[in-house]
């Protein structure tokens, strides 16, 4: 019995580069680069009948000099007029996918187009899938498969993403460098000729690595088959789709009032919201969204709460929780008589709870976790880490670091912070509510002791208020349609 | 592609469950009198044909006719300022239905995703306003439920000048009637605008079904 055909291409045993270069300016030669930088632990074989050796790989003539059942995954840089000899020659050594990188067919014209078909259809009757072509590659994390022409090597974690796009798969994986929230598998479908993006999702739904997944769609070619597949994915994992090239224009220029109103967008927005995935704006609100899916539970309802020791962005934060499906729930009694013990008389007494300042040194860890802990909240937004650790810093560089002897100081600040991050991802895994901290500080200072700490975690820090709310505001949608689908 | 008349478009909504207004068909000035008679209440009276479409654009309604002699007059001019081109037609008395919120519904074949429902904010300025969201078929209850919580709009659900809540249950009855009817043979869309809300019920005061065949 042969594996099914997206095992092969994203944990495979050994992997060929047919096409394999020594310029360093070459696809060919980044491909292999790229493979062999990634750490993938079985055989790597390289191509090209020219030189004796690439990047300390022995090149071979051609792929038909593979040794049978080295390899099962062939990753093609050369010119399409090749491809259909490539694939014969790797069916004959037992390989079971390919993935061609090379350009020059369907996008480049009806010659190329026809190749393409060809070249499907060769697969078909050689038992294998093939991927692309003109895809920029894929990354496959558990099997440390960095099979791609392109940077970078993301950092492994739970989110998976297929897009039509592969500049939009590296836009992902550059968050998820940048974040530290990584990433189990990435494709690029490129004209996905025999594979799909609802392909690669379907597969995502039932690899034990990945939490979450996103995906970049642009056309699509069976509308009903596209949305039951998503249907499908959605009811494992949560999917955030961004959908790019929709257009102004109506179904129907008709008499119909309806179909002058059925733009391509109202239409796949409603696909959307009736499969279960969640749909974003743009890329940035994308891996904001699967971020939180991958890191977070699930909230089991929309009541928030917003806890800031950073004024004016929990005002921004309720701002943006009052544009959403979002409750920003009165402050509970019970709630507040526990932090007026806490806290002098000057806090906000209402949500979100900003501490003005009132807080010593436990405040913050014992107030998370009375709010986490409350039956009246399902998530919070925690707003203000990283203040006291970005002083600190500031301190460090500053011309009175050590005539001041300001070390100890610093250190406290930067103990706090670790300690608030840690007690907000502490509270989020003993309550299983979400807990979602924000500070622009996760971007402009990263190694800040509250971002930090919160990286080491696993956990992602939100880049502001607002988008925090907004990612919450996704996971609430998809919680409420998991309830209903499951009853 | 047909089109139904306003009269058989309705009829054919109502086998399926949505809510319309109560309409008399008529083929003369008595007749339509008559028609307002038995209705009772003020009522509209339009011109009725399978080849017309945007009856307000051409002043083809008259609304709030409340004595037989408005009726007689209303009926007469209609029927002469009927031309050629709009084939057979008839005269169509409805109840007046008064609401301040009137919406748009619809069933549309999409080119990439085939049959969708739609709700949308409705009356003349309809498109222009462009607050609409749709739904693949077929749809649930709750798709139906999601819909109307997608218009985002609680104010115009919510009791509003006077006038009860929006009854969101029957709402979403006339949305399931209108998918069934939409996803039935031989019907390739279907508007109905307005679907106005009297009294919290919603109620198909012009409906348009645009069909397969001939």
């Amino acid at each position: 019995m042969s594996r099914p055909p997206l095992d092969i291409l994203f944990n495979p045993h050994g992997i060929v580069v047919a096409g394999a270069s020594t310029h360093p300016g070459k696809f060919g030669f980044v491909a292999l680069h790229n493979v062999l930088a990634g750490g993938f632990d079985g055989p790597v074989f390289a191509t090209n009948p020219d030189q004796p050796s690439i990047l300390g790989v022995e090149a071979l003539e051609s792929v038909a000099d593979i040794p049978e059942g080295a390899a099962d995954l062939v990753f093609v840089c050369t010119p399409p007029h090749t491809c259909s000899e490539i694939l014969r020659s790797a069916a004959s050594r037992g390989v079971g996918a390919v993935f061609i990188a090379s350009g020059g067919f369907r996008e480049a014209g009806s010659e190329g187009a026809r190749a393409e078909r060809e070249l499907v259809q060769l697969a078909r009757s050689l038992g294998m899938v093939v991927a692309g072509p003109n895809g920029q590659g894929l990354i496959s994390n558990p099997a440390k498969l960095a099979a791609q022409i392109v940077a970078p090597i993301p950092p492994p974690g739970p989110i998976a993403v297929a897009s039509q796009s592969g500049n939009l798969v590296s836009a992902f994986m550059n968050y998820a460098a940048q974040s530290g929230v990584g990433i189990s598998r990435a494709v690029s479908a490129g004209n996905a000729a025999m594979l799909g993006v609802v392909d690669y999702l379907g597969w995502f739904a039932s690899d034990p690595h990945t939490k979450a997944m996103a995906a970049y769609v642009e056309g699509v070619e069976d509308g009903p088959a596209f949305a039951a597949a998503i249907k499908r994915v959605a009811a494992a994992k949560p999917v955030v789709l961004v959908k790019g090239g929709t257009t102004p224009r109506g179904a129907q220029a008709a008499a119909s009032h309806t179909g002058a109103l059925a733009t391509d967008d109202r239409i796949f927005d409603g696909m959307v919201r009736q499969s279960g995935a969640v749909r974003a704006q743009t890329i940035e609100e994308a891996y904001d969204a699967v971020a939180a899916f991958a890191t977070q539970p699930l909230p089991a309802g929309p009541r928030t709460l917003v806890l800031s020791s950073a004024g004016g962005w929990g005002v921004i934060a309720a701002d943006a929780l009052s544009k959403s499906k979002l409750e920003l729930i009165p402050l509970p009694a019970d709630l507040k008589e526990a932090i007026d013990g806490l806290v002098p008389p000057r806090w906000s007494r209402s949500n979100p709870i900003d501490l003005a300042g009132g807080e010593s040194r436990d405040t913050i860890p014992e107030v998370i976790d009375l709010v986490a802990d409350h039956p009246e909240v399902d998530a919070v937004i925690y707003l203000g880490m990283g203040i006291q650790a970005n002083t600190a810093s500031h301190l460090r560089s500053g011309p009175y670091f050590e005539a001041a002897e300001l070390a100890r100081i610093c250190e406290y600040h930067e103990r706090q912070d670790s300690r608030f991050a840690q007690a907000a991802a502490d509270a989020s895994a003993r309550t299983g509510k979400p807990i979602l901290a924000a500070t622009e500080l996760g971007i402009t200072q990263p190694d800040n002791a509250g971002p930090a700490t919160l990286a080491a975690q696993g956990s992602y820090c939100f880049p502001s208020a607002d988008r925090a709310v907004r990612a919450l505001h996704h996971m609430w949608w998809y919680a409420r349609w998991r309830k209903r689908l499951l009853g | 592609m047909g089109v139904l008349s306003e009269f058989e478009s309705k009829q054919l909504l109502a086998r399926h469950g949505v809510a319309v207004s109560r309409d008399k068909l008529a083929h003369s000035a008595d007749e339509a009198v008559a028609a307002a008679v038995e209705i009772g209440g003020p009522v509209a009276v339009k011109l009725c044909g399978s080849s017309l479409a945007h009856k307000s654009e051409r002043g083809l309604v008259r609304l709030g006719l409340d004595n037989s002699a408005a009726v007689r007059t209303a009926a007469d001019e209609l029927l002469a300022a009927a031309v050629e081109d709009d084939g057979e037609v008839a005269l169509l008395v409805s109840e007046m239905v008064a609401g301040y919120r009137e919406f748009i519904a619809g069933v549309v074949h999409t080119e990439q995703f085939g049959p969708a429902l739609m709700l949308g904010l409705g009356g003349v300025l309809a498109e222009a306003v462009g607050e609409a969201v749709f739904r693949l078929l077929p749809v649930s209850e709750a798709d139906c439920k999601d819909m109307i919580e997608d218009l985002d709009i609680p104010a115009l659900m919510a009791p509003l000048r006077g006038e009860p809540a929006v009854d969101q249950g029957a709402l979403v009855d006339s949305l399931l009637g209108l998918a069934h009817a939409g996803g039935g043979e031989g019907v390739e869309a279907i508007d109905v605008n307005p679907l106005v809300i009297q009294d919290g019920l919603p109620v198909a005061v012009d409906a348009l079904v645009v069909t397969t065949g001939s």
